[in-house]
C-alpha cells in the first residue's frame, strides 16, 4: 500500500504535536512537583516535600473533598435532568425528535463564559430570580445564597454539563433494538417493568459515560467558582491557579495537578471497566 | 373463491382466533385490506407472501404491537385488539430472536417463568447460564422459542423464525418445530415468504398479496387448485396457459382439449409434473396431446426438468429421470390437471 517512508512522514506532525504540547508539559509538571521554591527562586532538587505538604495540611484535603462533593452533585443533577430527557426523546418524542435533539445541542455552541455570566444575572441579588420572587411577594429582600455559593456553582455546572450527560445516554437508548421492548411486553411486562428490566440495564454504558463526563469536567473546573461561586466554594483548580499565579509556588501547584491527573485517570479507567461489563452487543 | 369454503379446517375443532374485517393504514399507505381469517385450536396456519404483502403487519396486530385501523380480533371469546400486548395470551418468536443481551439464557426464558421445563423442551438446558452472544444462530433460535413457550400461550406467533439459519439447520428446525407444535398442542401462526417451508409445515396456508388474502386453504388444496394465476405461480412451479374457451373447446396456442367450462378468455395452470412424454400413439379420452421441441434439459437426480417449445409457447415438464433427450416429442396431460384460474 503505502511506503514506510510515507507512513513515517505523515505520522510525524501528529507525533510532534502530541510530544510538544502534551507529553512535554506533563513531564515538566511531574518534574516541577518534586522541585521547590526558595526565596522566589526555583530550586531543582527533587524531593517529596510538596506531597508531604498536601497530605499534612488539612486545607487541601478539605478543598478536594468540597470539589468532589460539588462534582458529585453536578453529576447527580445532570443525570436526573439528562436521563429523562434522553429517554423521552428516544422513545416518546415522535416526529419532533430531530428538532428537540438540535435544541439540546445548541447551548454547546454558546461560549462557556457567556453562559456563566447569564447565571450571574439570573442568580444575583439584583438578578432575574430575586426580582421575580419579590414581584410575587415571596421575599422582601434578596435571597443571598443564590449567588456566591456552592449552590450557584452546582446550578451553573449542571446547566453546562447536562448536554454532555444527555448525549451518550441518548446514543445508548437509540441503540436498543425496539424489538426488545416489544419482546418484553410480549412476555407480560408492562411499561414500568420493561423500563427497569430491559431499557435501564441496556443504557447503563451510556449512563456511566455521561456521569464520567460530568464528574471529571466538574472536577477540573475553575471558572464557575470564580464567576458565581465566591470564597465559600473555592475548588481545587482555583487553588492550583492561585499557586501558579499570585502565590508563585508552581511546584506545589504541580503536585496538586499530578494528584488530579491520577484521580481523573483512575476514574476514566474505572468507568471504562464498568462500561465494558455492561456492554453486550 | 374457494378460500371461503376452505377457511375452516375442520368443523369439529373450535375456533381459537378470529380476525374480522381488519384493515391497517400507515399514513396514507394501506398495508392490510379487509382481512377476515379464523384459526382453529391446535392448527398450524402459515401466512405466506412476498415482502410487503402485509403478513408481518397482520402478525403484529395479533401480538398487539400495532392497532388495527378497522375491524376486530377475537380470541376464545375475548376481544383481543383492545388489550395491551402484555395482557394477551399470545407470545411471539421474533425474526431476529430479540433475546435480551444483558440476560443469560435462563434469565431470558425466566422473563416469562417456568424456565427449566421450557429449556428442556428445546434441548438447551446445558446453556442455561450462557449469554445469548455466546450462542450460535440455531441455539439462539431455540432460546427464543423456549422464551415464547414458557408462558404456555394459547397462540404462538412466529415471524420468519428460520430465515436467518442456513439450509440444513433450517430443515432440521422445521421438523423440530412441527414436532413441538404437535406435542404441545399450541396453535401456531407462522409468517414466511418461503413457499416450500409453508407447504412443509402448515395445516393451512393463507397466501397474502398487497395487503389482502389471496387464498386460504390446505397446502395440498392450494397446490392442486390454485384460485388465481398469482397463487399458481407463487406456490410451486407451474405453466400458465393463456387462451380461450369456445364452443366447448379450450384453446391455448397449439394445445387444445374439450372443456365444459363457460366460454370466454381463460387462464389454465398446468403443473410441470402433470405433463408426461406420450407413450401411446393415440390420445386417450380425458387427455390432451401436443408436440413440442426440447430446448433445455435439467437433470436433478430422481427427476429432470425439460423446457419445451410448443409452436412458440414455452412449457416446463418434469419427468422421472430417463437420460438425454433431443428433438421433437409428443407430450400428454390429463385435462383435469389443467386448472382454470383467475387473473
Amino acid at each position: 500500500m503505502y511506503s514506510n517512508a510515507y507512513k513515517k512522514l505523515v505520522s510525524l506532525p501528529p507525533l510532534l504535536w502530541v510530544g510538544l504540547f502534551l507529553l512535554l508539559p506533563y513531564a515538566l509538571m511531574l518534574a516541577h512537583s518534586f522541585w521547590a521554591v526558595r526565596d522566589g527562586m526555583l530550586v531543582r532538587q527533587p524531593d517529596l516535600h510538596n506531597y508531604v505538604t498536601l497530605f499534612s495540611k488539612p486545607v487541601y484535603a478539605a478543598v478536594l473533598v468540597r470539589t468532589m462533593r460539588i462534582a458529585a452533585a453536578v453529576t447527580l443533577c445532570s443525570l436526573l435532568l439528562g436521563y429523562p430527557l434522553a429517554y423521552y426523546l428516544s422513545f416518546h418524542a415522535g416526529a419532533p425528535k430531530e428538532l428537540l435533539y438540535q435544541l439540546v445541542i445548541v447551548p454547546l455552541w454558546v461560549s462557556y463564559l457567556v453562559r456563566g455570566y447569564a447565571w450571574k444575572t439570573i442568580l444575583g441579588s439584583e438578578g432575574v430570580l430575586n426580582g421575580f420572587f419579590e414581584y410575587l411577594h415571596l421575599t422582601h429582600e434578596p435571597v443571598a445564597f443564590l449567588l456566591y455559593s456552592p449552590f450557584a456553582v452546582v446550578v451553573m455546572l449542571t446547566h453546562i454539563y447536562t448536554p454532555f450527560v444527555f448525549l451518550p445516554i441518548y446514543a445508548a437508548l437509540e441503540h436498543i433494538p425496539r424489538t426488545l421492548v416489544e419482546a418484553s411486553e410480549d412476555l407480560g411486562a408492562g411499561a414500568a417493568q420493561t423500563f427497569l428490566r430491559v431499557i435501564l440495564p441496556l443504557s447503563i454504558p451510556g449512563l456511566l459515560a455521561g456521569a464520567t463526563f460530568a464528574f471529571v469536567l466538574s472536577l477540573g473546573d475553575f471558572l464557575a467558582p470564580l464567576l458565581v461561586g465566591g470564597a465559600s466554594s473555592t475548588m481545587i483548580a482555583n487553588v492550583v491557579q492561585s499557586l501558579f499565579g499570585a502565590a508563585y509556588d508552581r511546584p506545589l501547584g504541580s503536585a496538586i495537578s499530578v494528584g488530579l491527573v491520577i484521580i481523573t485517570v483512575s476514574l476514566l479507567v474505572l468507568s471504562e471497566r464498568l462500561e465494558k461489563r455492561w456492554r453486550y452487543q | 373463491m374457494s378460500s371461503v369454503a376452505a377457511n375452516s379446517l375442520d368443523p369439529a375443532s373450535a375456533v381459537l382466533l378470529e380476525v374480522r374485517g381488519v384493515a391497517k393504514r400507515f399514513g396514507t399507505r394501506e398495508v392490510l385490506r379487509n382481512i377476515s381469517l379464523t384459526i382453529a385450536e391446535g392448527e398450524f396456519l402459515t401466512l405466506l407472501g412476498e415482502s410487503g404483502s402485509g403478513k408481518t403487519t397482520l402478525l403484529r396486530l395479533v401480538a398487539g404491537f400495532e392497532e388495527p385501523t378497522a375491524g376486530e380480533i377475537w380470541m376464545s371469546g375475548v376481544r383481543l385488539d383492545l388489550l395491551p400486548p402484555y395482557q394477551r395470551r399470545v407470545n411471539t418468536v421474533f425474526q431476529n430472536y430479540a433475546l435480551f443481551p444483558h440476560l443469560s439464557v435462563r434469565e431470558n426464558v425466566a422473563y416469562g417463568l417456568r424456565v427449566d421445563e421450557a429449556l428442556r423442551m428445546v434441548k438447551m438446558q446445558e446453556f442455561a447460564a450462557s449469554r445469548p452472544s455466546k450462542l450460535s444462530g440455531g441455539q439462539q433460535q431455540r432460546v427464543a422459542l423456549a422464551r415464547a413457550l414458557v408462558n404456555r400461550p394459547l397462540l404462538l406467533l412466529l415471524d420468519e423464525p428460520l430465515s436467518a439459519l442456513d439450509a440444513n439447520l433450517r430443515k432440521q428446525m422445521q421438523s423440530e418445530l412441527k414436532a413441538l407444535q404437535r406435542e404441545m398442542g399450541i396453535t401456531f401462526l407462522f409468517v414466511t415468504h418461503d413457499q416450500e417451508e409453508a407447504m412443509a409445515l402448515s395445516d393451512r396456508i393463507a397466501l397474502m398479496r398487497d395487503g389482502a388474502l389471496e387464498q386460504v386453504a390446505t397446502a395440498r388444496e392450494i397446490y392442486a387448485h390454485p384460485a388465481t394465476a398469482y397463487t399458481a405461480r407463487f406456490i410451486g412451479q407451474t405453466n400458465l396457459l393463456r387462451g380461450e374457451i369456445l364452443d366447448g373447446m379450450a384453446r391455448c396456442g397449439a394445445i387444445e382439449w374439450p372443456s365444459d367450462d363457460p366460454g370466454g378468455a381463460a387462464i389454465f395452470s398446468l403443473r410441470p409434473e402433470a405433463i408426461r412424454l406420450a407413450s401411446d400413439a393415440v390420445a386417450l379420452p380425458g387427455t390432451a396431446r401436443f408436440r413440442a421441441a426440447l430446448q433445455q434439459q435439467f437433470f436433478s437426480g430422481a427427476s429432470e426438468l425439460l423446457e419445451v417449445n410448443c409452436s412458440g409457447q414455452l412449457l416446463r415438464v418434469r419427468i422421472s429421470a430417463r437420460g438425454p433427450l433431443s428433438g421433437g416429442h409428443e407430450f400428454v396431460f390429463s385435462t383435469a390437471d389443467a386448472v382454470r384460474v383467475q387473473e
